[in-house]
């Protein structure tokens, strides 16, 4: 069976589903026949992977000092 | 529970303050964005983490090991926050439209309706590295920080954290489906800042 046609604007909303295993097989092989003929889709996912790599490096915000310091001085109590 | 929770779970028992303060140094950030997908200022969100570790802290003699350490002390953040927190009626905000601006692509008068514009096509960032570099990770930064709570919550717990779906679902109440919807906006967003500093 011929994989159906998607256009771009379809695809790029299917990304997501489709790098998650979400999508049915049917679903896998439109997307994967998409992309082998649409540079810019392929462009499009290729920075989509980049950016989730990227986003794995940024640094987060963590409690302030003064809350580690009451952290720990209540599980120092605990432990007398 | 595996064995090196075990272990775990016996060194914060035995009043091992290097074992505690490592485990709230490495699980804070997460918890913290779980409790603000829940509570309304970063301040309560704080609060709440805070009141979570003095749960674990007061409960540690009676957790069995039923569960793994991590999940037990999630499991006491969620119920903290919940009490806190707010029923949300901003959700359908962070679900709806499309993610990829409508007139990049070509319209129905055209032959190829609904494919890229020749002229607004996706361009090639070049190396990866160049994505990498410290100013993209502050540019990512700021983007992450303007991201609805929800959206950033599910990016940040899978995309920083490295946290599976399942447990992002339990963790901010999603749906399996709601839970990509929000993953899909948020990691398209990201995309699209970086787009306009890179392209």
């Amino acid at each position: 069976m011929t994989p159906r046609d998607i256009a771009c604007i379809e695809l790029v909303e299917m990304l997501t589903d489709y790098l998650e295993g979400a999508l049915p097989p049917d679903e896998v092989a439109a997307v994967e026949a998409h992309l082998d003929t649409c540079p810019p889709c392929r462009t499009y996912l290729a920075q989509l992977r980049a950016t989730i790599r990227a986003t794995g490096s940024v640094p987060v915000d963590t409690l302030p000092d003064e809350a580690y310091d009451t952290l720990l001085a209540a599980f120092r109590d605990r432990s007398r | 529970m595996q064995a090196d929770d075990a272990a775990v779970v016996d060194r914060l028992r035995a009043g091992d303050q290097v074992a505690f303060a490592t485990v709230v140094r490495q699980w804070s950030p997460a918890m913290l964005r779980v409790a603000r997908a829940y509570v309304r200022t970063h301040a309560s969100a704080e609060e709440v983490v805070q009141e979570a570790w003095l749960g674990v802290v007061r409960g540690l003699d009676g957790f069995e090991g039923r569960a793994e350490l991590r999940t037990w002390v999630f499991r006491i953040l969620v119920n903290c926050a919940r009490r806190r927190g707010r029923t949300d009626s901003r959700m359908n905000a962070e679900l709806g439209g499309p993610t990829v601006d409508p007139d990049r692509f070509r319209h129905d008068d055209d032959p190829y309706p609904g494919h890229w514009r020749s002229d607004a096509a996706p361009v090639d960032w070049g190396p990866e590295p160049v994505v990498l570099a410290a100013e993209f990770r502050a540019v990512l930064e700021r983007a992450l920080a303007e991201l609805p709570e929800r959206q950033r919550a599910v990016v940040e717990l899978r995309d920083v954290h490295g946290f599976d779906r399942e447990e992002v679902c339990d963790l901010l109440e999603l749906t399996l489906a709601n839970q990509r919807v929000l993953l899909h906006r948020g990691r398209a967003k990201l995309r699209s800042v970086l787009e306009g500093v890179l392209a």
